[in-house]
């Protein structure tokens, strides 16, 4: 069974924008290291746009440049959001206040750490009401994403959006969970070849070693995130050549992404 | 769908360890609720505990120590459903076997131990934290992937409080698209801070036990749980999963839609699935959280589906609100209710709000039951419906 890759959105470090990610990945552009943009999410209403917290924004940052590039509408796209930590700001906010005399938690903050919150604007903003699923693997929730909306694509014949995320939590969290790189990646998975289709992918489970970057910096950049760890098959994807990638999931497992340029 | 057997089944919540707890609890009509509060919590309410909770983990297992992966391991120990997940293991091997667990704040109760013993410093957290094995969202997955030896794909769902209904989808797709053969699905979800000063910020905690679509109703009671269920296609097993449906309600964070557009969709994409009419199912096992706006968008959605006849109850006023362990609680009770031709009442509700006119259960019965439903939804409109019934 196999699925297509209509668009990609791409937000990490020095590489801003799937234009620009693919030109550097090609090695037809040098990468710069540089911190990620504060992203106004252009589909959220005014109020909710300015109390957008790093997380939501990234997320609606690559989920909105895929959409952006597609020609589906986006109601009628399901979604899948892999995220390691979700809101690690929200979660150092509630902690913080719950050590304070009193214990008093923000309502707004509340209903934001759930792992879902940034699927929940999500869905508001495109008025979707097809399914969405949230889920974490620690490192390997890019290829646990992967998985799920492979089968949701595969299964339910639904175009779906995957988007993964993580933003580095603050200190003292950082300090205990080392996401140096915050970064994100959306793909918009669809059932059938579309006028738009980039590329076919069969994935399957896989015990070979994990793909890697042949460029230190960039390799570095991979292993300090979450999202990052879709690089390799970024890489297969920009080059526009067919070809196997291979992504580490949970325990000794890997899931293998083979490529077909379209 | 194929329907999907389900050999195994296990859940442990305030009413007890494992199966016969539950059941001699429902026969009983007794509540897991107690008004004691939940570690020096300053709030009023009721909360249900689940005791036996202050053993740590065995030494290997120490770095893994938390509240959540203790109510995990206690969960797992109960009506052998430990030595039946390994024989699934050896059965179909530990690659092959998917891992499947529904949380919404995992193993957060450390964190907030460990923010509160660094107190008002901007110093570092204490040396005892482990963010990776208790914080982290996948932990408590990660902490049942090593105790049962398994290395397939694993996931934790968490989508609020249909974390653990979703994995049964989840699950049913992974073996569909050949990613597993077989999987380990649950949910675990223990009382931690965050949930119950968070619930109470947005005034949805009940100052008495709660009262599932009682006129006076005015919250939810909140549990915790953790319950685990094997599902393997074409197994000998009693019962299986028919069908399922998801959708989100695109209308509100932590507010359903008031006429429960999305739980309706729900739970018509659960009977497509299972090629059922509305009909067939003799109980629905609802969601039923006692908040005022979830019991009455629920209503209407149930009414729109089934008409008012159908036997509706909520188990909220018996396990308390589990959260993201909701969704395997209420499934694993929907079993027992199936297996022993039960429908139990919506306790601690008395005087039914007239505006609910789906038909509520205030006295425990024995019927026949051929299918029954059970609804979660969750925070982010996140809607999840399952369907079970015999094997064919």
């Amino acid at each position: 069974m196999s699925l297509f890759v209509d668009a990609i959105g791409v937000a990490m470090p020095g590489l801003d924008g799937w234009p620009a990610t693919a030109a550097v990945l090609r090695g037809d552009a040098s990468w710069i290291a540089a911190a990620l943009s504060l992203h106004a999410p252009n589909l959220l209403p005014p109020n909710e746009r300015r109390r957008a917290t790093a997380a939501v924004r990234l997320a609606f940052k690559v989920a909105e440049e895929a959409i952006a590039a597609s020609m589906l509408p986006a109601s009628g796209i399901a979604s899948v959001f892999a995220s390691s930590d979700a809101d690690t700001d929200v979660i150092h906010r509630i902690c913080t206040a719950l050590a304070r005399d009193g214990r008093t938690v923000s309502p707004t903050d509340f209903h934001n750490s759930v792992h879902n919150a940034a699927p929940g604007y999500w869905s508001i903003a495109i008025q979707s009401r097809l399914p969405s699923v949230s889920l974490s693997a620690w490192d390997g929730v890019f290829a646990a994403g992967l998985n799920e909306a492979a089968a949701l694509v595969m299964v339910e014949r639904l175009p779906v959006l995957l988007v993964c995320y993580d933003t580095t939590p603050p200190e003292p969290l950082l300090a205990t969970r080392g996401l140096a790189a915050a970064g994100g990646v959306a793909f918009l998975l669809v059932p059938v070849r579309s006028a738009a289709t980039i590329a076919r992918l069969i994935v399957t489970p896989s015990t070979q070693s994990e793909s890697v970057i042949n460029d230190t910096a960039l390799e570095a950049l991979r292993l300090a995130g979450t999202a990052t760890r879709a690089l390799p098959l970024l890489q297969q994807l920009a080059g526009r050549e067919p070809g196997r990638v291979v992504i580490a999931a949970t325990g000794s497992r890997c899931i293998a992404i083979d490529i077909e340029p379209c | 769908m194929t329907p999907l057997a389900i050999p195994a089944f296990t859940v442990t919540t305030a009413l007890g360890r494992g199966l016969g707890a539950q059941l001699g609890a429902l026969h009983r009509g007794r509540s897991g609720l107690r008004a004691a509060p939940f570690e020096g919590c300053g709030l009023p309410g009721w909360t249900g505990v689940v005791d036996g909770l202050d053993q740590p983990l065995s030494a290997p297992w120490q770095d893994w120590d938390c509240r959540n992966n203790r109510l995990a391991e206690l969960g797992l120990q109960q009506d052998g459903f430990f030595e039946a997940a390994v024989r699934l293991r050896e059965r179909h091997g530990a690659a092959r076997v998917g891992l499947f667990i529904g949380s919404s704040t995992a193993g957060v109760h450390q964190t907030e131990g460990a923010y509160r013993e660094r107190g008002s410093s901007s110093g570092p957290l204490p040396a005892w934290f482990r963010y990776r094995n208790t914080q982290n969202m996948y932990s408590v997955a990660d902490y049942l992937r090593l105790r049962l030896g398994l290395d397939g794909v694993s996931m934790v769902i968490s989508t609020a409080c249909s974390s653990s209904a979703k994995v049964f989808a989840s699950a049913q797709r992974a073996i569909a698209a050949g990613f597993c053969d077989a999987a380990i699905v649950g949910g675990v979800d223990s009382l931690c801070q965050t949930t119950l000063y968070g619930f109470n910020s947005l005034q949805l905690l009940s100052s008495a036990p709660c009262r599932p679509a009682d006129i006076a109703r005015n919250g939810i009671s909140i549990g915790e749980a953790a319950g685990f269920a094997i599902v393997e296609p074409g197994a000998d097993a009693a019962f299986a999963l028919l069908g399922y449906g998801e959708s989100s309600d695109a209308w509100h964070m932590s507010a359903p839609e008031p006429d429960g557009r999305g739980a309706f969709e729900a739970m018509s994409a659960a009977l497509q699935r299972a090629s059922l009419i509305a009909a067939a199912v003799d109980y629905i096992n609802l969601h039923g959280t006692a908040t005022p706006a979830n019991d009455l968008a629920e209503s209407r959605a149930v009414c729109r589906v089934f008409g008012s006849a159908t036997a509706c109850s909520s188990t909220k006023g018996w396990t308390g609100h589990t959260l993201g362990a909701a969704g395997i609680v209420e499934a694993v009770l929907s079993l027992l209710c199936l297996e022993n031709g039960l429908i139990p009442r919506s306790l601690n509700s008395v005087e039914i709000d007239p505006a609910i006119e789906a038909d509520i259960i205030l006295e425990t019965r024995r019927a026949p039951i051929r299918h029954v439903l059970s609804n979660s939804f969750g925070f982010g409109g996140s809607n999840c419906s399952l369907l079970f019934g015999r094997q064919p």
